[in-house]
């Protein structure tokens, strides 16, 4: 039984050490990846081009302009001189955003009366416009506060001093700077060993089946437990030795911090590669060539990626949605990652992710092991 | 038969409906090489595969080498060979790598894979090639790996399917001289075959056609089933030969065989004369008509029209 299984193991490397092409495919792409995600994946908006059309020309107005740049979030792109040079500013060039002052600002300002700065969106990218007038609403309301506060303390300096006054301070835990990186390079370990595993772990078994060998190995006295084990045992090594690897870069290069457990990061990573080589199982019982394997796991693992809270936040989601959530294992891995990354917690705070993967693995198991008997009977 | 090791009896299977395999019987002797003969279709593969235990039948009972292969599949697959017709060889892996991966599933020892690994080698002179990736072997060399492989847990009964299909003409003797040797041994062979004239190399022959068994029995004895007797005659256009003679009294059946059309009838001294007025009034030119030995494919062209005439009636 344990010799049957060896030599299967035994083969899959050697065939893994023949394939220059699968070599690169185990250590260059996540690498790269890394490196995408940890440079250019940010939900940061800096420096965002803005075109600025200033109609009253006045002291007030161009403090409040000035604001926006101070902050580094928006540069002033362009200086518009007219009304109708908005839409063609916001509809053809890149400038996704424009602010308008009309005549009278700081006439108002001074009589105490509201005056209104406009705001112009090119709303394509929800995302950015969205976070964008975030950062104008704040920009807005400190200006308000001081230019009050100024007026106050210039007409009257004695209600000035007893005016109550509400300020925010700011401390983000785990991740002061809220630096980008330290959320996106712990959640890219997760989907890129997804990924990586439930491809490897489908495409091995189905090309098995493609060249012939399936069946002749199934005529051996072989038991398909001993099979599955021999298959994948060798992705089960090579995910943990991928995983090591990204986290290195991350950890390393990134320099995101790990203030956990490692053995706490261990099992987890355990049950969640047992999660997807049950997965890559699964695929290739469904599938008799390559190509079909190629469709179906990209069929699995784009929505996966998309429902496991590794961009998009879950709380967000529609209820429906959120449900289904909870039969991702990437969901709960990215939770143990983060958690271990960058909050340091451990079991006593992880468990429950811990109990869901087991669950999870269990069940897809099994699936995937009677489903893959009934495919090569 | 007493000593047999391989007993089928009334063996059927469906595939999506339609039967594949029907109330198939027949039994092979230890030691006997036993051709499963017959078109594309005609049920060789489903049964060798319901034999190998890769397969289960629907009905009917399967004894191979003192297993119930019905009841236990599994038990009977240390004990004989299957091979598929696409051999499944690892092609990144060396002749020797194929080899030992084989050999283990089998949990032969290693000091006696070794040694059965260099006879078998040697038999299908492939020593040299040892180190070489199988994917750069020929296609005959493919076969013969496969088959060393097959061989390698020493099995009692070996299932091959079309094992010479795209084999060249040198590679398949080879083939069969292995073949020879494993039965000289005492090992029982089964072997599906598409070629009319290898079936001529069996012991027996089983001649089936769309799951149904025409016949079993020595090729000899198929022969004797040929009423009268097999005329050639010579014509560039044998088609139209034959549709010329189709249905004419005393023709059996009439094949087109390269520039000849064969046809069976039953009294030839009667008939050559009759045919020759037949074919001149329809204007048809044609060469000699010789007598000839019938040939496997004559007799089961015989057995297939006749069984399709009896259907159709």
């Amino acid at each position: 039984m344990l010799g049957r299984i060896w030599r299967i193991i035994v083969k899959e490397f050697i065939q893994l050490r023949r394939d220059k092409y699968a070599r690169f495919r185990l250590i260059v792409p996540p690498i790269i990846q890394m490196l995408i995600y940890g440079y250019a994946a940010t939900f940061e908006v800096r420096r965002v081009p803005i075109a600025v059309l200033d109609l009253d020309h006045s002291q007030e107005s161009r403090d409040l302009l000035a604001r926006f740049t101070f902050t580094g979030r928006f540069s002033v792109a362009k200086i518009l001189r007219d009304d109708r040079d908005i839409p063609r500013t916001i509809g053809r060039s890149s400038i996704p955003m424009a602010l308008k002052i009309e005549p009278g600002f700081s006439e108002s300002l001074r009589k105490g009366q509201t005056a209104h700065l406009q705001v112009i969106l090119d709303g394509t990218n929800s995302n950015t416009a969205l976070v964008a007038v975030g950062y104008v609403n704040q920009i807005a309301a400190t200006f308000t506060q001081e230019y009050a506060r100024g007026r106050v303390e210039r007409l009257m300096p004695a209600l000035a001093a007893m005016a109550p006054q509400v300020e925010l301070e700011q401390r983000p835990w785990y991740n002061p700077d809220l630096n980008s990186q330290w959320f996106f390079v712990p959640g890219v370990i997760g989907s890129i060993t997804l990924v990586l595993v439930v491809n490897l772990t489908a495409f091995a078994i189905v090309r098995e089946r493609e060249i012939g060998t399936l069946e002749q190995v199934m005529v051996t006295p072989i038991r398909p437990v001993e099979l599955i084990l021999g298959k994948t045992v060798p992705f089960f090594l090579v995910g943990l030795a991928d995983v090591a690897l990204v986290a290195a870069v991350g950890t390393l290069w990134f320099r995101v911090p790990f203030r956990g457990n490692l053995l706490v990061l261990l099992l987890g990573t355990v049950l969640f590669l047992l999660n997807t080589l049950s997965i890559g199982l699964l695929i290739s019982t469904l599938c008799s060539t390559q190509q079909q394997a190629f469709a179906s796991a990209f069929f699995f693992l784009n929505p996966a990626f998309i429902l496991s809270g590794f961009s998009f936040p879950i709380t967000s989601m529609p209820a429906a949605m959120q449900w289904v959530t909870y039969a991702d294992p990437l969901r709960y891995f990215l939770i143990v990652l983060r958690g271990t990354f960058l909050k340091g917690v451990g079991l006593d705070v992880l468990w429950p992710q811990m109990a869901a993967l087991a669950c999870l693995t269990i069940i897809l198991l099994t699936i995937g092991v009677l489903r893959f008997r009934k495919s090569v009977d | 038969m007493n000593d047999a090791v391989v007993k089928v009896d009334r063996l059927t299977k469906h595939f999506a409906g339609r039967p594949v395999v029907e109330d198939l019987s027949f039994a092979v002797r230890r030691g006997e090489i036993l051709g499963l003969v017959g078109p594309d279709g005609a049920g060789k593969t489903t049964t060798l595969r319901i034999l190998a235990g890769v397969l289960p039948a629907d009905s009917g009972a399967a004894r191979v080498a003192d297993q119930d292969v019905i009841r236990d599949p599994e038990a009977v697959k240390s004990r004989i060979s299957y091979m598929a017709q696409r051999f499944g060889l690892y092609e990144d892996l060396t002749v020797d790598e194929n080899i030992r991966f084989y050999a283990e599933l089998f949990e032969v020892a290693a000091a006696v894979r070794e040694q059965r690994a260099r006879e078998l080698l040697a038999a299908c002179g492939m020593t040299p090639f040892q180190r070489r990736l199988a994917g750069q072997l020929s296609g005959g060399m493919k076969r013969k790996l496969g088959l060393v492989c097959a061989l390698i847990h020493t099995p009692q009964i070996l299932l091959l399917d079309e094992p010479t299909t795209g084999v060249d003409p040198v590679s398949r003797r080879e083939l069969w001289s292995i073949l020879y040797s494993l039965v000289f041994q005492g090992v029982t062979v089964l072997i599906s075959t598409a070629y009319f004239d290898e079936a001529e190399r069996c012991h027996r022959l089983l001649l089936l056609h769309r799951g149904r068994l025409l016949f079993c029995g020595t090729p000899a004895e198929l022969k004797g089933k040929l009423p009268g007797a097999v005329l050639s005659l010579a014509s560039s256009e044998p088609r139209r030969l034959r549709a010329a003679l189709a249905g004419a009294d005393g023709v059996l059946s009439a094949m087109a065989m390269g520039d000849a059309l064969h046809v069976v009838v039953d009294d030839p001294a009667r008939r050559i004369p009759e045919l020759r007025e037949q074919l001149g009034a329809a204007g048809l030119g044609f060469g000699d008509i010789t007598t000839m030995g019938a040939t496997v494919e004559d007799v089961f062209a015989y057995m297939v029209s006749r069984q399709e005439a009896e259907r159709g009636r």
